[in-house]
Order: structure tokens, then C-alpha cells, then sequence
């Protein structure tokens, strides 16, 4: 038998690959129950980890606000003048390691003391304003610059006009912290579960192959290459993988959809509007393409240990 | 075409089907092996295809040393080698058309080259018109028909046969026999086992006698030449 020349060798591979992934899916087709119980629980093997890790993104977006910087709130000493505050906050916006510097009298802090909390009527009551002037500023140092913090704070706290320095990012990095626990939990569980999915394809694939047998001895006697007879097992495994990464995928969205109008009533009353984010484009790429990769080697183990221990006779 | 030299077939369960086998086959040459069941026609068969390896000793199939080929070298091997079984061997769930072109669709050939030939081997043993019909709708006559077909595709020198006739009435065994002396005519070797003592010795082609592994007679052509023999049906 003549053996064609490499590139229409290669046409003829191309499509025999086209015809083979066309006759799995046929396959699977013909099998509708037991091929839709694989994908389901390929599905929701991926789905779990891909719902952590969503949890965790959104997490990460409601501390969004804080996530890179901490705000300091200076409180003045109530003896404090207007002119002493204005030009303290000029002096302060000349000083390179802060951002901002905002002003915040005691008029404008007793208003929104009225407004925005429940203290309207015990506001209502008081004969003078309380309040001291406030300075909330913004500094250029990162949170996990804890010492260059530190300092800031000490020199604040040093100034003669000052009564008080807040500066509250020890429950921002511990935020923080409880988001990279989350994302390693998704992790970890992607890899158990990675492998939970490598043993179903694998599996499944066994299955197939028992069912081919008789084709497998015939095809290896007129001469059939192990690449030859692998390849279909391969396509269902991509197959396998590729629709299972699909079904987790929609399970993930099932659920943010399913999350969206509860979330929506808890921020309302925190008077906010909060909407979920979902897997994000890199995400969705590492799930789809980790799904094949996963359909593709669960099939080439299984077909590695089972096709070898079938010979002709 | 075919060297035995020494050879033995061991297995684990039976012991040694093939005991210090010595043969040789020219090319071009028609030759029946016969013997009782479990005198090792099919063991050597196999060896021959490469389905199975020798134990021990040297077998050389068109230059090749079974022995020793890789296993990338054995599906090229076996495309060299057309195989027909007793039980036909085909898959019942693809058409006669699908059968008997695999082996040119396992050795990477276009779909046209195929369905050239596949027509070209069907019209060959006769079965053009059927080639959209499913084996199980066929005759036991035309399954082996296809099985030929399916062996001959690919047009190898060596076409090896194990019992090719046992599930067929006489009058089909003697048509399937016309059709390898027909092969045989254009000069492809044939190694056909048997034990259809009748039909063999009333045709005119060498036969090897295997016994309990060992060659113990080999008959060559008897007197009388091609054109007294039956096979003209």
C-alpha cells in the first residue's frame, strides 16, 4: 500500500481528526441520559471551586474602596480655631507622603451627623456643636507598608493641634487577609476536585472502550496505528471535558443570577447598590481551557492502561 | 515470501503449539495448510500477521523479521498482510462500503483514493451493489465476500486465510477458492489453512500438514496442472 505524501498526509489527518470529533459527539449524542450525568457531575465538580472564587471576587470589589489605601481622620482639639485648622491642612497638602487632605468643619460634620444617621433628634437637643474640627486625609503609602504608617501616625499625633489619630487598617488588611483565604480555599479545591474529575472521564472512557472491543482487535488487525485507534477515545474525552466546563460555567452564572436580587435587598439597606461580578474573562479562560485539559488527559490515561491490554486474540 | 526457520510458540496455558517449525513459501505461490484442530494453523497464521510474536526461532514474512519489529513497525506490517477469518470478523454497525474500506482509512488515505478502490475490491469479489447494505443483512457466502474484499483493498502481496470456508456449503467454498486462485493468478501470495481435506485434494496446489506444532508432510502440486482443475465454476 502506497503511503501518500506528507502534506496530503496531512489534509487526510486534518480531516480524519474533523470526522472523528464530528462521529464522538454523534456518539454522544446517541446517549443523551448517561452522557448529560458526565457532564453534570464533571459540571458540578468545576462549578464549586469557580463559585468560591466568584464569592471571593466579589468580596474583593465591596473592599475595593479601601483596598489600596487607608484613610487617617485627624481630630483636632476642640480650642482649635478656623484659621489654625485652614492653615494646618495647608501645611499638611504641602507634605509629599499623603494624597489628600480634606478639611472638615464642625458645621458641616454636625449636618451630616443629621442626615445620615439616626441621631437627628439627639442633634436637635445639643446647644452648641461638639464637634471638633476633623482632618481626613489620604496617604500616598500603600496598607502593607505597616512602619511608613506607623510613622505617619506618630508624627499626626504629634502636632500640637491634635487630639486624636484614627487610622483604621488592622480590619482592612484583615479583610484582606479572609479574601487571599478564600482564594486559596478555591484553589485547593480546584485541584482535589481537578483530580475528582480526571478519575470520572477517565473512567467513562474505560467504559467506551470495553464497548469497542471487537471494532479495536479488527481495527489493530488490518493494521490500525495506537495513535489510529486512540484518537477517538481522545476527541470524547475533549468532548467530555470541554461540555463539562460549559455546564459549570452556566451552573456559576445560574447561581450569581440566582444571588443577584437577595444581594440587592441586603445592600439596599446599607444604602448601597451592589451588583455580583462574575468569573471575569481570565477566569472563564482557565475554566474552559482547564476543562479540556482535563477531558483530554483523564482520556489519554485511561486510554494508555486499557487499550495497551487489548491485543488481537 | 514466508521463512520459518526453527520456530516455536509457547503459551503459558497450552504449552508449545508450534514445536521447532520449519517451512519456506515462495512468492507468487498458492499453498493450503491443513491438520487437525490445535496442530497450530491459526498460531502460525497469526505469527505471520504479526498478531502474535514467535517464542522462539526465526520467522521472515516479504523480508521482514517478525521477531523483531518495533511496535511503530507492526501496523505497517500488517497493512501488508490481508487476514479472512473463519468468522468473517466485520463491524455490524457499518455499512459493507465502511468495512471494507478501514484499511485504507487507517492508513491515512483521502477519501477519494478510498472510494476508488474500496469499488475496485468490491467489484472484485462481486458485492458492487451492495456496498450501502449492512453486514447483517447479507448471506454467510457474502459476509466472507466482504471479508475478502476488506483483505484484498489494500493490495497486499500475502493474503492469509483461516478457514475461510468453514461456515460455507460447498458450492460457496468452491467459488471463494476460484476467487483466490484468481488473486493467485496475478501473482499474489496465498497461505489458506483448512481442514476441508476434500476440497483441497481435489485442487491442485501445494499443502503443508501440521501436526502437534510440527510440519509432518508437504505435498507439493500433483501431476496434473491448473487447467484440469475444478475451479473453473
Amino acid at each position: 500500500m502506497p503511503r501518500p505524501s506528507p502534506r496530503r498526509w496531512f489534509r487526510n489527518w486534518l480531516a480524519l481528526h474533523h470526522q472523528e470529533a464530528r462521529s464522538s459527539l454523534a456518539r454522544l449524542r446517541g446517549r443523551p441520559l448517561p452522557t448529560l450525568m458526565t457532564v453534570l457531575m464533571i459540571g458540578i465538580a468545576l462549578a464549586l471551586p469557580g463559585t468560591l472564587y466568584v464569592l471571593t471576587r466579589n468580596l474583593a470589589v465591596l473592599g475595593d474602596g479601601w483596598e489600596h489605601t487607608a484613610a487617617i481622620s485627624v481630630f483636632l482639639k476642640t480650642e482649635v480655631k478656623a484659621e489654625q485648622a485652614q492653615a494646618l491642612a495647608r501645611r499638611l497638602a504641602g507634605r509629599q507622603d499623603l494624597e489628600s487632605v480634606i478639611l472638615i468643619p464642625p458645621e458641616q460634620a454636625l449636618q451630616e451627623l443629621r442626615a445620615e444617621t439616626g441621631f437627628a433628634e439627639a442633634v436637635e437637643q445639643l446647644e452648641t456643636n461638639p464637634l471638633p474640627y476633623v482632618l481626613s486625609l489620604r496617604p500616598m503609602t500603600y496598607l502593607d507598608d505597616v512602619a511608613g504608617l506607623e510613622g505617619l501616625r506618630e508624627a499626626l499625633s504629634a502636632l500640637p493641634e491634635t487630639d486624636l489619630v484614627r487610622m483604621d487598617t488592622l480590619w482592612v488588611q484583615r479583610f484582606q487577609g479572609i479574601i487571599k483565604v478564600g482564594e486559596r480555599a478555591a484553589l485547593v479545591l480546584a485541584s482535589a476536585l481537578a483530580a475528582g474529575v480526571l478519575l470520572v472521564i477517565g473512567n467513562t472512557i474505560r467504559l467506551e472502550i470495553e464497548n469497542c472491543r471487537q471494532e479495536i482487535v479488527i481495527m489493530e488487525t488490518v493494521g490500525a496505528t495506537r495513535g489510529f485507534i486512540r484518537r477517538p477515545f481522545l476527541w470524547l474525552g475533549l468532548w467530555f471535558g470541554g461540555l463539562g466546563g460549559l455546564m459549570a460555567w452556566f451552573l456559576i452564572a445560574l447561581a450569581r443570577w440566582l444571588m443577584q436580587a437577595p444581594v440587592s435587598q441586603l445592600a439596599a439597606l446599607y444604602q448601597a447598590d451592589f451588583v455580583l461580578v462574575g468569573l471575569g474573562p481570565a477566569a472563564q479562560v482557565v475554566l474552559l481551557g482547564g476543562s479540556l485539559v482535563l477531558g483530554l488527559l483523564g482520556s489519554w490515561i485511561s486510554v494508555a492502561r486499557h487499550l495497551a491490554a487489548i491485543e488481537p486474540e | 515470501m514466508i521463512r520459518c526457520d526453527q520456530v516455536s510458540k509457547r503459551y503459558a496455558e497450552s504449552g508449545d503449539v508450534l514445536n521447532h517449525l520449519s517451512l519456506e513459501i515462495a512468492a507468487g505461490e498458492m499453498v493450503f495448510l491443513t491438520g487437525h484442530s490445535g496442530a497450530g494453523k491459526s498460531t502460525l497464521l497469526k505469527l505471520i500477521a504479526c498478531l502474535e510474536r514467535p517464542s522462539r526461532g526465526q520467522l521472515l514474512v516479504d523480508g521482514r523479521n517478525i521477531g523483531r519489529l518495533t511496535p511503530r513497525q507492526i501496523p505497517h506490517h500488517r497493512r501488508q498482510v490481508g487476514m479472512i477469518f473463519q468468522d468473517y470478523r466485520l463491524l455490524m454497525d457499518r455499512s459493507v462500503f465502511d468495512n471494507v474500506a478501514l484499511p485504507l482509512v487507517v492508513a491515512g488515505l483521502g477519501s477519494q483514493e478510498v472510494a476508488r478502490r474500496v469499488r475496485a475490491a468490491l467489484n472484485q469479489v462481486g458485492l458492487l451493489n451492495r456496498e450501502k447494505a449492512h453486514p447483517l443483512a447479507l448471506s454467510g457466502g457474502e459476509q466472507q465476500r466482504v471479508g475478502i474484499a476488506r483483505a484484498i483493498v489494500g493490495r497486499p502481496p500475502l493474503l492469509v486465510a483461516d478457514e475461510p470456508t468453514g461456515n460455507l456449503d460447498p458450492q460457496l467454498a468452491r467459488e471463494v477458492m476460484a476467487l483466490f486462485a484468481r488473486f493467485n493468478q496475478v501473482g499474489v501470495t496465498l497461505l489458506i489453512a483448512s481442514h476441508d481435506l476434500a476440497l483441497i485434494s481435489s485442487l491442485p496446489y501445494r499443502t503443508l500438514t501440521l501436526d502437534r506444532g510440527r510440519l509432518v508432510a508437504d505435498t507439493h502440486a500433483p501431476k496434473f496442472t491448473a487447467s484440469d482443475a475444478s475451479l473453473s465454476v
